[in-house]
Protein backbone atom coordinates (compact mmCIF):
# COMPACT_ATOMS: atom_id res chain seq x y z
CA UNK A 1 0.00 0.00 0.00
CA UNK A 2 2.72 2.45 0.95
CA UNK A 3 5.19 0.92 -1.52
CA UNK A 4 4.81 3.99 -3.79
CA UNK A 5 5.87 6.14 -0.85
CA UNK A 6 8.98 4.16 -0.02
CA UNK A 7 10.33 3.06 -3.38
CA UNK A 8 12.43 5.17 -5.71
CA UNK A 9 10.22 5.85 -8.71
CA UNK A 10 11.56 4.89 -12.13
CA UNK A 11 11.99 7.85 -14.49
CA UNK A 12 8.99 6.88 -16.63
CA UNK A 13 6.72 7.15 -13.59
CA UNK A 14 8.32 10.24 -12.03
CA UNK A 15 8.35 12.32 -15.24
CA UNK A 16 4.69 11.90 -16.25
CA UNK A 17 3.54 12.41 -12.63
CA UNK A 18 5.50 15.70 -12.45
CA UNK A 19 4.21 16.73 -15.90
CA UNK A 20 0.59 16.19 -14.82
CA UNK A 21 0.84 19.09 -12.36
CA UNK A 22 0.64 21.45 -15.37
CA UNK A 23 -2.87 20.37 -16.50
CA UNK A 24 -4.00 19.78 -12.89
CA UNK A 25 -3.34 23.40 -11.87
CA UNK A 26 -4.86 24.74 -15.09
CA UNK A 27 -7.99 22.65 -14.77
CA UNK A 28 -8.39 23.57 -11.12
CA UNK A 29 -8.25 27.35 -11.50
CA UNK A 30 -6.18 28.37 -14.55
CA UNK A 31 -2.90 28.63 -12.65
CA UNK A 32 0.44 28.20 -14.40
CA UNK A 33 2.74 25.67 -12.73
CA UNK A 34 5.90 27.36 -11.42
CA UNK A 35 7.66 27.41 -8.06
CA UNK A 36 10.14 30.28 -8.12
CA UNK A 37 7.42 32.94 -8.08
CA UNK A 38 6.84 31.94 -4.45
CA UNK A 39 10.15 33.66 -3.63
CA UNK A 40 8.87 36.93 -5.12
CA UNK A 41 5.58 36.57 -3.27
CA UNK A 42 7.37 36.14 0.07
CA UNK A 43 9.52 39.22 -0.67
CA UNK A 44 6.40 41.13 -1.64
CA UNK A 45 4.64 40.08 1.57
CA UNK A 46 7.53 40.66 3.97
CA UNK A 47 9.72 43.42 2.59
CA UNK A 48 8.39 45.16 -0.51
CA UNK A 49 10.09 48.44 0.48
CA UNK A 50 9.87 50.98 -2.27
CA UNK A 51 10.76 48.41 -4.91
CA UNK A 52 8.31 48.52 -7.79
CA UNK A 53 8.84 44.84 -8.66
CA UNK A 54 7.35 43.81 -5.30
CA UNK A 55 4.50 46.28 -5.25
CA UNK A 56 1.71 43.99 -6.38
CA UNK A 57 -1.13 42.18 -4.65
CA UNK A 58 0.79 39.11 -3.49
CA UNK A 59 -2.29 37.45 -2.03
CA UNK A 60 -4.14 37.68 -5.29
CA UNK A 61 -1.18 36.60 -7.42
CA UNK A 62 0.44 34.16 -5.08
CA UNK A 63 -1.56 32.83 -2.14
CA UNK A 64 -2.28 29.65 -4.11
CA UNK A 65 1.42 29.32 -4.91
CA UNK A 66 2.58 29.82 -1.31
CA UNK A 67 0.05 27.21 -0.13
CA UNK A 68 1.35 24.81 -2.77
CA UNK A 69 4.95 25.42 -1.65
CA UNK A 70 4.04 24.78 1.99
CA UNK A 71 2.66 21.46 0.76
CA UNK A 72 5.94 20.68 -1.02
CA UNK A 73 7.80 20.98 2.28
CA UNK A 74 5.27 18.72 4.03
CA UNK A 75 5.44 16.25 1.12
CA UNK A 76 9.21 16.03 1.49
CA UNK A 77 8.77 15.31 5.19
CA UNK A 78 6.10 12.62 4.64
CA UNK A 79 7.96 10.83 1.86
CA UNK A 80 11.23 10.78 3.78
CA UNK A 81 9.95 9.95 7.26
CA UNK A 82 7.23 7.48 6.40
CA UNK A 83 8.71 6.14 3.18
CA UNK A 84 12.11 5.53 4.64
CA UNK A 85 15.44 7.18 3.99
CA UNK A 86 17.93 5.52 1.75
CA UNK A 87 21.09 6.42 -0.11
CA UNK A 88 20.63 7.70 -3.65
CA UNK A 89 21.73 4.99 -6.08
CA UNK A 90 23.73 7.15 -8.44
CA UNK A 91 25.71 5.56 -11.25
CA UNK A 92 29.15 4.11 -10.36
CA UNK A 93 30.68 6.61 -12.80
CA UNK A 94 29.24 9.58 -10.90
CA UNK A 95 30.32 8.10 -7.59
CA UNK A 96 33.84 7.74 -8.93
CA UNK A 97 33.87 11.28 -10.36
CA UNK A 98 32.63 12.79 -7.09
CA UNK A 99 35.01 10.71 -4.98
CA UNK A 100 37.84 12.04 -7.12
CA UNK A 101 36.96 15.66 -6.34
CA UNK A 102 36.73 14.88 -2.63
CA UNK A 103 33.13 13.88 -1.85
CA UNK A 104 33.03 10.93 0.54
CA UNK A 105 29.59 11.03 2.16
CA UNK A 106 27.07 9.29 -0.10
CA UNK A 107 24.60 8.38 2.65
CA UNK A 108 21.87 10.99 2.21
CA UNK A 109 20.25 13.23 -0.41
CA UNK A 110 23.17 15.67 -0.33
CA UNK A 111 26.78 15.23 0.85
CA UNK A 112 27.42 16.39 4.41
CA UNK A 113 30.79 17.83 3.32
CA UNK A 114 28.83 20.66 1.73
CA UNK A 115 25.36 20.64 3.26
CA UNK A 116 25.38 20.62 7.05
CA UNK A 117 25.30 23.25 9.76
CA UNK A 118 28.83 22.33 10.84
CA UNK A 119 30.30 23.01 7.37
CA UNK A 120 28.32 26.19 6.75
CA UNK A 121 31.22 28.36 7.93
CA UNK A 122 33.76 26.63 5.67
CA UNK A 123 34.42 28.14 2.24
CA UNK A 124 32.92 25.16 0.41
CA UNK A 125 29.82 25.00 2.60
CA UNK A 126 29.31 28.75 2.34
CA UNK A 127 29.59 28.76 -1.46
CA UNK A 128 27.29 25.75 -1.90
CA UNK A 129 24.58 26.85 0.54
CA UNK A 130 24.75 30.64 0.72
CA UNK A 131 26.16 31.73 -2.65
CA UNK A 132 24.28 28.93 -4.43
CA UNK A 133 21.01 29.90 -2.77
CA UNK A 134 21.49 33.57 -3.65
CA UNK A 135 22.17 32.70 -7.30
CA UNK A 136 19.06 30.51 -7.42
CA UNK A 137 16.91 33.38 -6.13
CA UNK A 138 18.49 36.07 -8.29
CA UNK A 139 18.66 33.92 -11.44
CA UNK A 140 15.08 32.65 -11.29
CA UNK A 141 13.70 36.15 -10.73
CA UNK A 142 15.80 37.57 -13.59
CA UNK A 143 14.86 34.70 -15.91
CA UNK A 144 11.21 34.85 -14.72
CA UNK A 145 11.13 31.14 -14.00
CA UNK A 146 12.94 28.02 -12.84
CA UNK A 147 12.92 24.35 -13.76
CA UNK A 148 9.16 24.06 -13.25
CA UNK A 149 8.13 27.35 -14.87
CA UNK A 150 10.50 27.26 -17.85
CA UNK A 151 11.77 23.71 -18.38
CA UNK A 152 8.37 22.09 -17.82
CA UNK A 153 5.50 24.61 -18.22
CA UNK A 154 7.35 26.78 -20.73
CA UNK A 155 8.77 24.06 -22.97
CA UNK A 156 5.42 22.24 -22.94
CA UNK A 157 3.85 25.50 -24.14
CA UNK A 158 6.53 25.65 -26.90
CA UNK A 159 7.84 29.03 -25.78
CA UNK A 160 11.11 30.32 -27.23
CA UNK A 161 11.94 32.34 -24.05
CA UNK A 162 11.79 29.11 -22.04
CA UNK A 163 14.08 27.30 -24.48
CA UNK A 164 16.63 30.11 -24.14
CA UNK A 165 16.31 29.93 -20.35
CA UNK A 166 16.84 26.15 -20.34
CA UNK A 167 20.02 26.53 -22.43
CA UNK A 168 21.11 29.07 -19.80
CA UNK A 169 20.33 26.61 -16.96
CA UNK A 170 22.68 24.12 -18.58
CA UNK A 171 25.40 26.63 -19.43
CA UNK A 172 25.49 27.75 -15.80
CA UNK A 173 25.11 24.24 -14.41
CA UNK A 174 27.94 22.85 -16.50
CA UNK A 175 30.23 25.75 -15.59
CA UNK A 176 29.59 25.20 -11.87
CA UNK A 177 29.96 21.41 -12.20
CA UNK A 178 33.20 21.37 -14.19
CA UNK A 179 34.96 24.46 -12.84
CA UNK A 180 33.56 25.80 -9.56
CA UNK A 181 32.88 22.57 -7.64
CA UNK A 182 36.26 20.90 -8.35
CA UNK A 183 38.03 24.15 -7.41
CA UNK A 184 35.92 24.44 -4.27
CA UNK A 185 36.63 20.88 -3.14
CA UNK A 186 40.32 21.16 -3.98
CA UNK A 187 40.71 24.54 -2.36
CA UNK A 188 40.07 23.05 1.10
CA UNK B 1 -2.24 52.32 -1.72
CA UNK B 2 -4.12 49.83 -3.86
CA UNK B 3 -3.71 51.98 -6.93
CA UNK B 4 0.06 51.89 -6.55
CA UNK B 5 0.14 48.13 -6.99
CA UNK B 6 1.44 46.79 -10.26
CA UNK B 7 0.96 43.39 -11.83
CA UNK B 8 3.36 40.65 -10.87
CA UNK B 9 5.38 39.73 -13.95
CA UNK B 10 7.56 36.91 -12.66
CA UNK B 11 7.45 33.17 -13.08
CA UNK B 12 3.98 31.80 -13.74
CA UNK B 13 2.53 35.30 -13.85
CA UNK B 14 -0.85 35.65 -15.48
CA UNK B 15 -0.87 39.44 -15.20
CA UNK B 16 -4.14 41.28 -15.66
CA UNK B 17 -6.31 38.19 -15.60
CA UNK B 18 -4.96 36.79 -12.33
CA UNK B 19 -8.10 35.71 -10.49
CA UNK B 20 -8.52 36.09 -6.76
CA UNK B 21 -7.84 32.76 -5.09
CA UNK B 22 -10.93 31.04 -3.71
CA UNK B 23 -10.40 30.13 -0.05
CA UNK B 24 -12.15 26.81 -0.65
CA UNK B 25 -9.40 25.86 -3.10
CA UNK B 26 -6.51 26.44 -0.69
CA UNK B 27 -6.71 22.92 0.85
CA UNK B 28 -6.61 21.52 -2.69
CA UNK B 29 -3.42 23.47 -3.42
CA UNK B 30 -1.97 22.19 -0.17
CA UNK B 31 -2.71 18.58 -1.13
CA UNK B 32 -1.32 19.09 -4.65
CA UNK B 33 1.81 20.61 -3.09
CA UNK B 34 2.19 17.60 -0.78
CA UNK B 35 1.90 15.27 -3.76
CA UNK B 36 4.51 17.32 -5.62
CA UNK B 37 6.83 17.17 -2.59
CA UNK B 38 6.42 13.38 -2.47
CA UNK B 39 7.12 13.21 -6.22
CA UNK B 40 10.29 15.32 -5.90
CA UNK B 41 11.50 13.12 -3.05
CA UNK B 42 10.67 9.71 -4.48
CA UNK B 43 11.97 10.63 -7.93
CA UNK B 44 15.15 11.81 -6.17
CA UNK B 45 15.33 14.93 -8.38
CA UNK B 46 15.87 16.91 -5.16
CA UNK B 47 19.17 15.13 -4.60
CA UNK B 48 22.45 16.98 -5.18
CA UNK B 49 23.86 13.63 -6.35
CA UNK B 50 21.23 13.27 -9.10
CA UNK B 51 21.92 16.81 -10.31
CA UNK B 52 25.65 16.04 -10.47
CA UNK B 53 24.92 12.81 -12.34
CA UNK B 54 22.90 14.85 -14.84
CA UNK B 55 25.49 17.59 -15.36
CA UNK B 56 28.19 14.95 -15.81
CA UNK B 57 25.97 13.17 -18.41
CA UNK B 58 26.47 9.90 -16.56
CA UNK B 59 22.86 8.67 -16.47
CA UNK B 60 19.75 9.02 -18.57
CA UNK B 61 17.48 9.26 -15.53
CA UNK B 62 17.16 13.05 -15.07
CA UNK B 63 16.80 13.60 -18.81
CA UNK B 64 14.14 10.90 -18.90
CA UNK B 65 12.25 12.54 -16.03
CA UNK B 66 12.36 16.10 -17.39
CA UNK B 67 11.74 14.93 -20.98
CA UNK B 68 8.73 12.78 -20.13
CA UNK B 69 7.36 15.53 -17.85
CA UNK B 70 7.52 18.02 -20.74
CA UNK B 71 5.93 15.56 -23.18
CA UNK B 72 3.13 14.75 -20.71
CA UNK B 73 2.46 18.44 -20.07
CA UNK B 74 2.63 19.31 -23.80
CA UNK B 75 0.17 16.56 -24.78
CA UNK B 76 -2.17 17.64 -21.96
CA UNK B 77 -2.04 21.27 -23.11
CA UNK B 78 -2.65 20.31 -26.75
CA UNK B 79 -5.61 18.13 -25.78
CA UNK B 80 -7.10 20.80 -23.53
CA UNK B 81 -6.86 23.36 -26.36
CA UNK B 82 -8.30 20.95 -28.90
CA UNK B 83 -11.23 20.10 -26.65
CA UNK B 84 -11.57 23.73 -25.48
CA UNK B 85 -11.46 22.61 -21.86
CA UNK B 86 -12.53 25.12 -19.24
CA UNK B 87 -11.13 25.32 -15.76
CA UNK B 88 -13.30 24.13 -12.90
CA UNK B 89 -13.87 27.74 -11.85
CA UNK B 90 -14.81 28.83 -15.38
CA UNK B 91 -12.77 30.40 -18.14
CA UNK B 92 -11.01 28.79 -21.05
CA UNK B 93 -7.68 27.30 -20.11
CA UNK B 94 -4.85 29.58 -21.15
CA UNK B 95 -1.10 29.74 -20.63
CA UNK B 96 -0.11 33.35 -21.31
CA UNK B 97 3.13 33.28 -23.34
CA UNK B 98 6.18 35.05 -21.95
CA UNK B 99 7.36 38.05 -23.94
CA UNK B 100 10.72 37.51 -25.57
CA UNK B 101 12.06 41.08 -25.57
CA UNK B 102 15.77 40.99 -26.29
CA UNK B 103 15.95 37.55 -24.71
CA UNK B 104 18.82 38.68 -22.49
CA UNK B 105 16.91 38.12 -19.27
CA UNK B 106 16.32 34.47 -20.16
CA UNK B 107 19.91 33.79 -21.22
CA UNK B 108 21.58 35.72 -18.38
CA UNK B 109 19.06 34.89 -15.66
CA UNK B 110 18.97 31.27 -16.79
CA UNK B 111 22.76 30.98 -16.63
CA UNK B 112 22.90 32.56 -13.17
CA UNK B 113 20.20 30.18 -11.94
CA UNK B 114 22.08 27.26 -13.53
CA UNK B 115 25.20 28.12 -11.49
CA UNK B 116 23.12 28.10 -8.32
CA UNK B 117 21.28 24.92 -9.33
CA UNK B 118 24.53 22.94 -9.66
CA UNK B 119 26.01 24.41 -6.44
CA UNK B 120 23.00 23.83 -4.19
CA UNK B 121 21.88 20.78 -6.16
CA UNK B 122 18.38 22.14 -5.87
CA UNK B 123 15.99 24.33 -7.79
CA UNK B 124 13.31 26.19 -5.80
CA UNK B 125 10.85 23.27 -5.37
CA UNK B 126 13.52 20.90 -4.04
CA UNK B 127 14.84 23.60 -1.67
CA UNK B 128 11.55 23.42 0.21
CA UNK B 129 11.22 19.63 -0.07
CA UNK B 130 14.79 19.15 1.23
CA UNK B 131 13.98 21.08 4.40
CA UNK B 132 11.07 18.67 4.86
CA UNK B 133 13.35 15.65 4.47
CA UNK B 134 15.55 16.97 7.25
CA UNK B 135 18.36 18.74 5.38
CA UNK B 136 17.55 21.72 7.57
CA UNK B 137 20.61 23.72 6.52
CA UNK B 138 18.68 24.39 3.29
CA UNK B 139 16.65 26.92 5.33
CA UNK B 140 19.75 29.09 4.91
CA UNK B 141 19.65 28.48 1.14
CA UNK B 142 15.99 29.53 1.04
CA UNK B 143 16.78 32.68 3.01
CA UNK B 144 19.62 33.45 0.59
CA UNK B 145 17.35 32.74 -2.39
CA UNK B 146 14.90 35.26 -0.95
CA UNK B 147 17.77 37.74 -0.62
CA UNK B 148 18.70 37.03 -4.25
CA UNK B 149 15.16 37.61 -5.47
CA UNK B 150 14.91 40.77 -3.38
CA UNK B 151 18.23 42.01 -4.82
CA UNK B 152 16.90 41.38 -8.32
CA UNK B 153 13.88 43.55 -7.52
CA UNK B 154 16.23 46.26 -6.34
CA UNK B 155 18.51 46.30 -9.40
CA UNK B 156 15.87 45.35 -11.99
CA UNK B 157 15.66 48.84 -13.51
CA UNK B 158 19.41 48.75 -14.19
CA UNK B 159 19.52 45.30 -15.81
CA UNK B 160 19.09 44.54 -19.52
CA UNK B 161 15.92 42.52 -20.22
Amino acid sequence: MTAWLSATWPWYVAGPVIGLFVPALLILDNRVFGISSSLSHICSALAPGKIEYFRYDWKRAGLWNLTFVAGVLIGGFLAWHFGGAHAVAISPATRATLTQIGIHDFSGLAPRELFSWSTLATLRGFVAVVVGGFLVGFGTAYAAGCTSGHAISGLANLQLPSLIAVFGFFAGGLAATYFILPWLMGGR
Amino acid sequence: MATALTNFDGCGAVGEGEPEVRPALLPVYLVLGILFGVALTRSEVLSWFRIQEMFHFQAFRMYGIIGSAVVTAAISLALMRLLKVKSATGGLIAVPPKTLGSGIRYAAGGTIFGLGWALTGACPGPLFALVGTGVTVMIVSIACALAGTWFYGLVKPKLPH
